[in-house]
């Protein structure tokens, strides 16, 4: 048996030719990998040549190599950002003492759960996402959503790379135990909720790539504050390809609402679904629900972990480094409206176990400004209709805002009248019924688009729109 | 920064499950379902925590405990106790931290001994009553919740790939877990010590499949097995123990009146002399006859002597524990005529294998247990019109010292019956008897042979009590004992007594209350716990620990 050319099968920059550790872990665990794309990636179309870039280095002239490859053949690889010389840690109870290279072991378990946390999600949106190849609504759109799946591999190998090489025995066993668990298994579901949720049609795509791949960014934002080095370089590497996701998500999303302000334009009684569209305020349920489901994401807003985390340098806020000047945080507080007797009152949170909160409202303002620019695009459709991003407390099944009903607005209401206007706020069942009878089946010829949703203004890697980015045949 | 310790009083050690805020008590045919689903606002001390996460306080386990003595009075019929939590992904996150953080010292310390007592209890219950207890974790069992399976006989974990078993509490508060953890980890489950070692290290635990192979839990069950899973094990739990009683005695409220001094019950009187720092706990005798069947025990139910005396004795006990801190010396008193505590005493002897006699002197043995297990000095008073006799005697057996007034007459006697032969083990699993002449074993058949009273000249004399002064000198020296041992120092004594009572060797139980117990409340003093930087003060607050690193 001939030995592995690692450098050709699993790119890298973390010199794993010459790692017999990691080699020896990595052999055992990428044929499982392999086995688990089989069983749970893409459902079809695994034959199929699609217009996929691949990163080959973590530079500019490598990180997005594009071409056409066979979605087992990807070459699915480990690379983290360079090295910093000289790195400190930049915030908590250990700022300004050298960034760890190794895992220190007093914070091992910690650091252990949360590159486990994010890890799960990685897979989990693949497996939420195998179905949807079949009632793609273009070419274009069925590469992109391999694109996204073959990078969601990725990002798995890039915690699992961390896992492997950091952790010991604990590693490898959570790393096998991130093909095990399934989304939405009955038995072994994902470890968070949102990612147990189902992704049956194209419209909940774009809703997940826009709320829940932000999440992943804000997430990985923070973890690239991290103290660990080598966390901090992989999720500085795996923000690049985030991007691509959300634009996945925003232009999805902002393509149906164009097509959807034109169809209901169109039709006599201003009715887009007489018109085989979705209509806005349906478009305006599905991002309610998936706002809220991604919010549950950050955790508690009130939260000791939270301080934890940031105490012992191993999770930072958004931009820690260069937009904030207290990187300690022991004598600041935040102030969070807490339902009180009745009412919402401000409280003050000592900063430190509010840090979840001021990541997710980083998120939220990030979302506003997606929305700002659907409603442009709305406008410029010609639609007065304006897409609201609902308040962070609305429809919320995690932290304190979980146990008392929120209006849209924010304001508490009794849980009679959200139930009384659960239909207007959330996609009901016969919502969701009708979006996925607009999607029974893929448009696959080069250039075509699904009646539901425009064109994209432009191509991927500067091929035009009519390019044929999966081939069929 | 250290938090605010507060006083805490507890209103009442009573409950029902009509009235349970923490838990959901369910009964189908012979199988319990004790769920819990701990209300976060209906903490003891709402304004300093929050119950959340199935974490609990005092009032929680006022109701546990409530719900264990009644499965056993109420529920003879109950023969497998499945013990699960109602909210989802949690079973329980243990002794909620902040109420720890903000509790005085001596609070906790009874609190963890009366959470050490129910547990024991449930342990009881299996053992004693043929209910078995099995732990449903369908959630995440850390810190006091896994110590609560561990009391059980079983335990099932949820193979969810989330739901772990824990002990985080070195890892993460810097203190032990203290609720019979550490020990039903080795001593009772038997876990390997270097595994219990690993385990006890690593705050987030273990999931099924590694738990089990550690023996952390029996079994496990995946998510859509779990609810037949539960099933099948409570059912060979009900097989394995033969059915026993259809029928229930009910446990109505204890009959009390409370004031600034003291409780009154019928048979039970609890007086205190706040200045001396005195309490005089008395127990009266029965009047009239003892039941002479087991169908007139039935009728009697909880009004039965035996029974309510001694539950009366329990709730003064706990009331003096928890509500009454400056009291240093206890005083014993019985009244009445000893006679009639003897014919109650035959009567459930006589009944024995009847279920609800057995459960009667299964209970007064909790209750003597709870005795040696309160860290207060306790002396037996033997004077005219006192009963110590059978049951009673064990009183004087289980205080530190014992004064019996030499009436001129020999008037004043005690008497030892077969009660002290067997049927009250303390926690060592010996009786106070072969305790208290562990120094001279044949003693023991000797006093247990007499079948007679005996008074205070022949008690002094074989040492059944510790003084026996005159009517002349009684007065002086039961006031200067009394004084004398009231103006020690309080830690002093307690360490002493607790020392001194429990001779021979160690069992699970001692161990808890002796050695896990007793490092914890070492532990709970320490800087590096209660410290303004400690790990108990700190958790939960954004500033990390800072530990003196001095190893003693
Ligand atoms: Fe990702
Ligand atoms: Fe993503």
């Amino acid at each position: 048996m001939t030995a592995i050319d690692y450098e050709a099968r699993i790119p890298n920059n973390v010199d794993l030719a010459s790692d017999k550790r990691l080699q020896r872990a990595l052999e055992k665990w990428q044929p499982a990998f392999l086995d688990w794309w089989g069983a749970m990636g893409p459902e079809g179309f695994q034959g199929r040549d699609v217009f996929l870039r691949t990163a080959v280095s973590a530079h500019a002239d490598g990180w997005a190599v594009f071409d056409y490859v066979k979605m087992p053949d990807y070459r699915w690889g480990i690379f983290l950002s360079d090295r910093v010389p000289d790195r400190k840690i930049a915030f908590g109870d250990h700022a300004g003492l050298p960034a760890w290279q190794e895992v220190p072991g007093e914070y091992r378990n910690m650091l252990q759960r949360l590159i486990v946390t994010q890890a799960d999600t990685e897979p989990a949106s693949v497996e939420q996402q195998r179905y949807l190849g079949q009632t793609a609504p273009s070419l274009y759109d069925l590469r992109n959503l391999f694109q996204v799946n073959v990078e969601e591999g990725r990002h798995l190998w890039a915690m699992v790379y961390l896992l492997q090489a950091y952790f010991g025995r604990t590693g490898h066993e959570e790393a096998d135990a991130l093909l095990v668990r399934r989304s939405g298994d009955a038995d072994h579901p994902r470890i968070l909720d949102a990612f147990n949720q189902k992704c049956p049609d194209w419209l909940t795509f774009f809703c997940f790539t826009t709320f829940t791949d932000r999440d992943g960014k804000y997430q990985l934002g923070a973890l690239a504050e991290s103290g660990f080095d080598p966390l901090a370089r992989t999720c500085r590497f795996m923000l690049t390809e985030e991007a691509h996701h959300l634009f996945v998500g925003e232009k999805g999303v902002q393509r149906v609402l164009t097509r959807s302000a034109e169809l209901t334009a169109l039709d006599p009684n201003g009715d887009a679904r007489n018109q085989g569209g979705i209509d806005l305020d349906t478009i305006q349920k599905y991002v309610n629900y998936w706002f809220s489901y991604s919010l549950d994401l950050f955790g508690g807003e009130i939260s000791s972990n939270a301080a934890d985390f940031f105490a012992s340098g191993l999770k930072g806020r958004w931009k820690e480094e260069s937009k904030y000047e207290d990187h300690i945080c022991t004598d600041a507080v935040q102030m969070v409206p807490v339902y009180r007797d009745g009412r919402l009152v401000e409280e003050a949170v000592p900063l430190r176990n509010a840090m979840n909160e001021v990541l997710r409202q980083e998120y939220a303002d990030d979302c506003d400004k997606v929305v700002g620019r659907w409603n442009r695009a709305l406008e410029s459709a010609g639609s007065s209709f304006r897409i609201k991003l609902p308040s962070t407390r609305f429809h919320r099944r995690q932290g304190i805002y979980a146990d008392q009903a929120y209006s849209p607005d924010g304001e508490p209401i009794s849980s009679e009248l959200f139930e009384a206007n659960r239909s207007r706020w959330l996609p009901t069942d016969a919502d969701r019924a009708y979006v996925a009878s607009l999607m029974t089946r893929g448009v696959y010829e080069p250039g075509k688009v699904a009646h539901w949703i425009s064109p994209p203004d432009k191509g991927i890697d500067g091929r035009p729109a009519e390019f044929e980015y999966v081939r069929l045949t | 920064m250290g938090s605010v310790t507060r006083e805490q009083r507890i209103a009442s050690f009573e409950t029902h499950p009509d009235r349970y805020h923490h838990w959901k008590l369910t009964i189908d045919g012979p199988v319990a379902s004790l769920a819990m689903s701990v209300d976060p606002a209906f903490g003891q001390r709402a304004d300093d925590y929050e119950l959340k996460l199935n974490s609990y306080d005092m009032g929680v386990d006022i109701e546990l405990h409530d719900a264990v003595e009644r499965l056993r009075f109420e529920h003879p019929e109950v023969r497998a106790v499945v013990v699960t939590s109602a909210v989802a992904r949690i079973f329980c996150a243990g002794a909620n931290i902040k109420m720890l953080a903000t509790s005085m010292h001596g609070f906790k310390v009874n609190f963890c001994k009366y959470t050490n007592e129910t547990r024991l209890g449930i342990e009881d219950a299996t053992r004693t009553a043929g209910q078995t207890w099995i732990a449903a974790l369908n959630g995440t069992a850390s810190g006091g919740g896994y110590e609560l399976a561990l009391a059980c006989d079983e335990i099932y974990l949820i193979d969810d790939g989330n739901s772990a078993v824990s002990l985080p509490e070195v890892p993460l508060l810097g203190v032990l877990p203290g609720t019979g953890g550490l020990t039903r980890l080795v001593d009772k489950r038997k876990v390997r010590r270097d595994v219990a070692d690993v385990f006890c290290t690593k705050a987030e635990g273990f999931r099924a499949r590694d738990a089990k192979r550690m023996r952390l839990v029996d079994g496990s069950f995946s998510r859509s097995g779990w609810e037949a899973g539960v099933q099948q094990v409570a059912a060979a739990a009900v097989a394995r123990s033969p059915a026993r009683a259809s029928q229930g005695v009910p446990l109505p409220p204890l009959e009390v009146v409370d004031s600034p001094t003291g409780r009154a019950y019928k048979y039970v009187t609890s007086v205190i002399n706040a200045e001396d720092r005195v309490a005089h706990l008395t127990v009266r005798a029965p009047e009239g006859a003892a039941p002479g069947s087991a169908e007139a025990l039935r009728a009697e139910g909880a009004q039965t002597w035996s029974l309510r005396a001694f539950r009366e004795l329990e709730d003064a006990l706990l009331h003096l524990r928890f509500n009454h801190a400056e009291i240093g010396v206890i005083l014993l008193h019985t009244q009445g005529d000893p006679a009639a505590v003897l014919a109650h005493d035959a009567a459930l002897a006589d009944l024995a294998g009847d279920w609800f006699a057995d459960e009667i002197r299964s209970f007064q043995g909790r209750v003597l247990r709870r005795i040696d297990n309160t860290a207060r000095t306790f002396f037996a008073l033997i004077e005219p019109g006192s009963c110590f006799v059978g049951t009673l005697f064990e009183l004087v057996l289980a205080a530190d010292r014992s004064y019996m007034l030499q009436d001129d007459d020999g008037a004043v006697s005690v008497q030892v019956t077969a009660a002290s032969a067997g049927g009250f083990p303390m926690d060592t699993g010996a009786t106070r008897l072969a305790v208290h002449f562990a120094g001279e074993p044949a003693k023991v058949g000797e006093v247990l042979a007499m079948g007679a009273p005996i008074n205070a000249a022949d008690a002094e004399e074989i040492g059944l009590v510790t003084f026996a002064p005159d009517e002349i000198d009684w007065d002086d020296e039961v006031r200067i004992a009394i004084e004398e041992r009231a103006s020690m120092s309080p830690d002093a004594l307690t360490g002493m007594e607790q020392n001194l009572r429990f001779v021979g060797l160690e069992t699970c139980d001692t161990k808890i209350f002796g050695r896990l117990s007793a490092w914890q409340n070492w532990i709970f003093q320490r800087p590096n716990a209660v410290g303004d930087s400690g790990a108990l003060t700190l958790y939960g607050f954004p500033e990390r620990p800072r530990f003196d690193w001095r190893r003693t």
